[in-house]
């Protein structure tokens, strides 16, 4: 059955380290939060996080508007820095080490921790050179090589077949959904060991919001993914773990099963039941 | 109230000069839209017309190819047009080397690199360089860079082609810089935010993303800059010199085609003579360099456009 699978998409090959933590079944932590603060200016946004994710595993961050669950996934990679009024306490290791420390840079963070946005978010480019932006500003310039990585990575992403003939066209003559897989592509181009998702399927129509979830449960196998999402059924369909977020707070996290069908907390089963949100 | 509202609304639609004015309207605002357009034909007749006339006395080939320029030679004047069109080239390439680099480099700072209140306060000072007018722009050229740079290059002629291309370029880079920015930053934030999740840093987020994608919005303001250098005249006749050379370097005095046509405009030439035609006919090619970038400028922002 893996084999059929693993024609029908072929996977990039990724670093070993990695691969062999799959074949073992103890799984380490990609991220640990500790003790995590965060304000917008006066807003205090994220109040004391303790979280640790497992790598090789899809965890959903769910919650109403507004909770803190986009800013908390913008953390991870740092992008949260581009609100120029932000501050943060706390510890977030990736890996082992504190992004927020002094020397932590953030371009080399972000290499190993892509993104995927809410809204495709291609560059005005060919779709053969947004998949090679990444792995081009990284200093692979080598023709074949870069072919290579383009035909894997949109492989990897479940779209090579709708794009192989027009690689050199513009990325926005792709439908969104397309469009949102190339920006899957694109990430995978440069190998990460991370995927954070933000509600990425929340500007498709519902067929493209399927390809995008099946993908997903395809990528964890080699990636480690957290996904946002305010799509209870699709956190419940896709997630290993999910952790629901509530005025900035962590109010639970454990296995999706749980969560949806016996979970601890009273605010939870509130939401997930639909009385609020 | 007396009156239902229906009524009232009623028996003032039913006023006569409420529609004769709506019919009016659009005839007063399609004559104010017609009268520039009028105006612009008229301009060119006139040039067509007078410069038909030039080219019954002189020969189009003389002047298209012709590679002196000397009509107030008396005996035997010569009309070819090269010696000034390159005095415009020379003028426009120091500007185009001056513009570019700095206007582009100031619109990508604006654009990705300054903060809201910086770009607030900058931009408009920017734009106040652009309203300043060209005679002062020329006096800053002839009393200032020239014998500055007089200093440095011991050469440098008092009228020549180095110091106005320069200022002009100081001219232009308003525009370039003002039209760059607008195009760099409607590019939207979230193909910004794209490339600096793969871990770009911000200058391959400015130079590898943003700048192509404006691309065509950044080479139309560079093209209808060049276009204003080509038709500069104020700084050109001041600091530039009256001796239209068809001689390549930047250091000795020129003339342009602008600067030869305030020289005939402001002299004593008669109604009538081939001088008084000539203007007409250089008037008419200094029109068709402008046209022609102007035309580009549009095919560019048109044809490159991209979608996003």
């Amino acid at each position: 059955m893996i084999q059929i699978a693993e024609q029908k998409t072929p996977k990039i090959v990724v670093n070993n380290a990695k691969s062999k933590a799959v074949s073992n079944s103890k799984k380490e932590f990609v991220f640990q939060t500790k003790n995590f603060d965060l304000w917008y200016g006066e807003h205090h946004a994220l109040k004391n996080l303790n979280i640790d994710i497992a790598e090789n595993e899809v965890t959903a961050v769910i919650g109403p508007s507004g909770c803190g669950k986009s800013t908390y996934v913008k953390a991870l990679n740092r992008m949260v820095e581009l609100v120029p009024t932000v501050r943060t306490t706390g510890e977030i290791n990736y890996r082992g080490r504190n992004i927020f420390g002094t020397n932590y840079e953030v371009e080399e963070l972000r290499t190993k921790v892509g993104m995927v946005f809410q809204k495709p978010n291609p560059f005005p480019k060919s779709i053969y050179d947004n998949i090679a932006y990444g792995p081009r500003i990284h200093g692979i310039k080598n023709k074949k090589i870069l072919d290579e990585i383009v035909e894997k990575s949109l492989q990897g992403a479940a779209i090579w077949d709708d794009v192989k003939d027009r690689l050199h066209q513009n990325a926005y003559s792709l439908s969104g959904g397309q469009q949102q897989r190339i920006c899957i592509a694109r990430c995978l181009a440069i190998e990460p060991d991370v995927i954070l998702m933000d509600e990425p399927t929340s500007a498709l129509d519902p067929i493209s919001t399927l390809k995008v979830e099946e993908l997903v449960q395809e990528l964890k196998e080699q990636y480690s993914i957290i996904i946002v999402t305010h799509n209870m059924q699709q956190a419940a369909r896709i997630s290993d773990k999910t952790a629901f977020f509530l005025n900035g707070e962590i109010v639970e996290f454990d296995q999706t099963d749980k969560i949806f069908s016996n979970p601890t907390d009273r605010r939870t089963e509130d939401y997930i039941s639909g009385r609020f949100g | 109230m007396s009156q239902s509202v229906q009524s009232m609304i009623a028996a003032s639609r039913n006023k006569k000069s409420k529609k004769i004015i709506e019919k009016l309207v659009p005839i007063a605002l399609f004559l104010a839209a017609a009268l520039s357009v009028l105006t612009t034909f008229g301009i060119v007749f006139t040039l067509i017309f007078e410069t038909f006339e030039f080219f019954t006395r002189i020969s189009i080939t003389d002047y298209i190819f012709g590679t002196e320029w000397l009509p107030f030679s008396g005996k035997e004047p010569l009309y070819g047009v090269l010696p000034l069109i390159l005095g415009t080239f020379k003028v426009t390439f120091i500007a185009i080397l001056v513009a570019v680099p700095f206007g582009l480099g100031a619109a990508i700072y604006l654009s990705e690199y300054a903060s809201d209140k910086t770009r607030r306060i900058v931009k408009p000072i920017l734009e106040i360089l652009a309203g300043v007018p060209t005679i002062v722009y020329g006096f800053f050229a002839l009393t200032f860079i020239t014998p500055a740079l007089q200093e440095i290059i011991p050469s440098l002629k008092i009228f020549n082609a180095l110091s106005p291309g320069i200022v002009v370029g100081i001219m232009i880079l308003p525009m370039i810089a003002s039209m760059s920015e607008d195009a760099m930053s409607s590019v939207p934030n979230s193909i910004r935010e794209g490339a600096l999740g793969l871990g770009s840093t911000k200058f391959e987020v400015a130079i590898k993303v943003v700048l192509p994608a404006a691309l065509s919005g950044i080479v139309a303001s560079v093209v209808l800059a060049v276009s204003r250098a080509i038709g500069e005249t104020m700084i050109v006749s001041l600091a530039g010199g009256s001796t239209p050379t068809f001689e390549f370097g930047f250091t000795d005095s020129i003339q342009t085609m602008t600067a030869y046509i305030v020289q005939v405009s402001t002299g004593d030439a008669g109604y009538g003579t081939t001088i008084y035609y000539s203007i007409y006919a250089v008037g008419f090619t200094l029109f068709i360099f402008t046209l022609a970038m102007n035309l580009l400028a549009q095919y560019i922002s048109k044809r490159f456009r991209e979608e996003y």
